[in-house]
């Protein structure tokens, strides 16, 4: 597992039956592309997340395929439908399979 | 340092630099508030100490492209802001012999928020001018018997990100006179000497042609109320004093030390032309 | 600049170049185009990509990509060493078929977003990003 890697997330505590709600997700991490040379000349191996999902009571938002052309830092935003109060569950999967975890709650106002 | 005073032809070598087309780089017209609540103060008077250099002090976030001030203006698309929280962690934890974290004697983090805008300040026990960085390695040492961070590392200037962080609504307001004051001379005496081969000084970029491009960068004035910076660049927090060194390192002269005497001497002078600035730590610059 | 009979043959020559400038066409974003798409026709139309016309670094350029009916959308930065960016895929509960991200450009280059639509045609947008190169940038 990389170092200090800390997933952020933003999400309303509350939405109304059937709402849209925009979610922003930030997780440090330093997406070595692969492309870099260290000092010596030798190349860098990759080490990315790759893949990084949301959901919310067990269906899928958003599902993402990432390549080495994200940014350190990666930060993500997209809208979720929400049906019924309950949890987001967001997971970002890591090149040497580390699998960082956050949840969210989200009540029905 | 090496100093080179035989060119002729740093002018020259200057005007080549600074681009010459009809590019607008003017700064924006823009007003920054974070979080839609906390107004920052990006533009003002200058202090008095600076009449006759200029009238106007502005911050660096004027001078960005549209897309790098919005990213500063929430926090949570700030990336720096995620270094903040490792330092709200930090903060929490008890380390060293003492057994004591920061909010053991600090309390909470927020509650920091007069700290940031007063330094570099002079500590009368000391007998010196003190930067945030040295204040918080002498609390390791000698109030947690804890180890000293590096000056430019990674614990050290989320830390100084945290303490920015809390502080983004008061102004910088580092005091020149008094003790202080020999050491503000000495950093003002290194802000307006030429370095390096290219013979530049601090001000013949950020004084006499802020506003300027210089290639497809737009000069600023080279204020540090945004320090610790989030850069696009190296998509990491980058100190004051690093960022001295790169300036002075373009000048293609040996640089002084992070830490050094000089550039915390220069960090106090370059604080005080901010002086009625916003804190902005931690700002987003390219 | 005043407009003289030599600057205006010199914006002439320059405009030509521009013009004349072969577009990069990178194989591996062909054959990563060709990869989604199964072969299948690109048009236009239902799907948009939203990019700075300059970026002030390529290392940290914000985009988004949105359609009113895309299942997936797939981002190339043409110009890269390996032009893979990202597959958004929307999920049930996705409230739009937008997303947001930061993205690393090696130079100023053409950026792709490929949308798959519900009705399983293909369709595409781009926007060509300036990538600058500081001055100093210490």
């Amino acid at each position: 597992m990389a170092d200090d890697v800390k997933p952020r997330v933003k999400v309303p505590k509350s939405a109304a039956v059937g709402e849209k709600i925009v979610v922003k997700t930030l997780i440090s991490h330093k997406m070595e592309s692969g492309q870099r040379k260290d000092a010596d000349g030798n190349v860098i191996a990759r080490s990315i997340i790759n893949r990084f999902t949301c959901d919310f009571n067990g269906e899928n938002v958003v599902d993402v395929k990432m390549e080495a052309a994200i940014s350190t830092n990666p930060y993500f935003e997209f809208e979720a439908m929400v049906p019924e109060a309950g949890e987001f569950k967001f997971t970002w999967y890591d090149d040497d399979g580390s699998v960082y975890e956050d949840t969210k709650t989200i009540a029905i106002a | 340092m090496r100093k080179l005073t035989g060119l002729k032809v740093p002018g020259a070598l200057l005007a080549t630099l600074l681009a010459t087309s009809a590019v607008m780089a003017d700064p924006v017209d823009d007003t920054l508030t974070i979080n839609g609540e906390t107004e920052i103060v990006v533009r003002t008077a200058a202090p008095e100490h600076l009449s006759g250099a200029m009238s106007e002090i502005m911050s660096g976030w004027l001078f960005r492209e549209d897309d790098t001030r919005i990213m500063q203006a929430d926090d949570f698309d700030n990336p720096g802001m995620i270094f903040v929280e490792l330092a709200e962690d930090s903060w929490n934890m008890a380390e060293g012999s003492n057994g004591k974290s920061c909010a053991d004697c600090h309390g909470a983090s927020a509650d920091m928020s007069e700290v940031r805008p007063t330094y570099p300040k002079w500590n009368e026990t000391a007998g010196e001018v003190r930067t945030l960085e040295m204040q918080i390695n002498d609390c390791r040492t000698n109030q947690m018997g804890a180890e000293e961070w590096k000056y430019t590392g990674n614990d050290m200037v989320n830390m100084t990100a945290l303490l920015a962080s809390v502080s983004r609504g008061n102004v910088v307001n580092v005091a020149i006179d008094g003790p202080a004051q020999s050491t503000w001379e000495q950093g003002k005496e290194i802000y307006y000497t030429r370095y390096g081969q290219l013979n530049l000084s601090c001000s013949n970029c950020h004084e006499d042609n802020y506003g300027n491009m210089i290639r497809a960068d737009h000069l600023s004035q080279g204020q540090i109320n945004g320090f610790p910076v989030y850069r696009l660049k190296n998509t990491k927090l980058n100190s004051a004093h690093d960022r001295f060194k790169g300036c002075i390192r373009d000048t293609r002269a040996e640089t002084f030390s992070p830490g050094s005497p000089e550039f915390v001497a220069l960090e106090l002078y370059v604080a005080s032309r901010g002086n009625g600035l916003g804190v902005e730590g931690p700002a987003i610059r390219n | 600049m005043e407009l003289t009979r030599r600057n205006a043959m010199a914006m002439g020559a320059g405009a030509l170049l521009i013009a004349g400038l072969p577009v990069r066409l990178s194989a591996a974003g062909e054959d990563a185009i060709a990869a989604f798409t199964g072969g299948a026709e690109v048009g236009t139309g239902d799907v948009r990509l939203i990019a700075p016309e300059i970026a002030e670094n390529g290392n940290t350029v914000p985009i988004e990509v949105g359609s009113d009916t895309a299942s997936e959308i797939l981002v190339l930065a043409m110009g890269n060493p390996t032009p893979g960016v990202a597959t958004f895929k929307f999920g049930p509960l996705s409230g739009s078929r937008t997303a947001s991200a930061r993205i690393r450009l090696a130079g100023t280059q053409d950026v792709v977003a490929i949308a798959k639509l519900q009705d399983g045609t293909f369709v595409q947008a781009s926007s060509t990003i300036k990538v600058t190169i500081g001055g100093c940038g210490g």
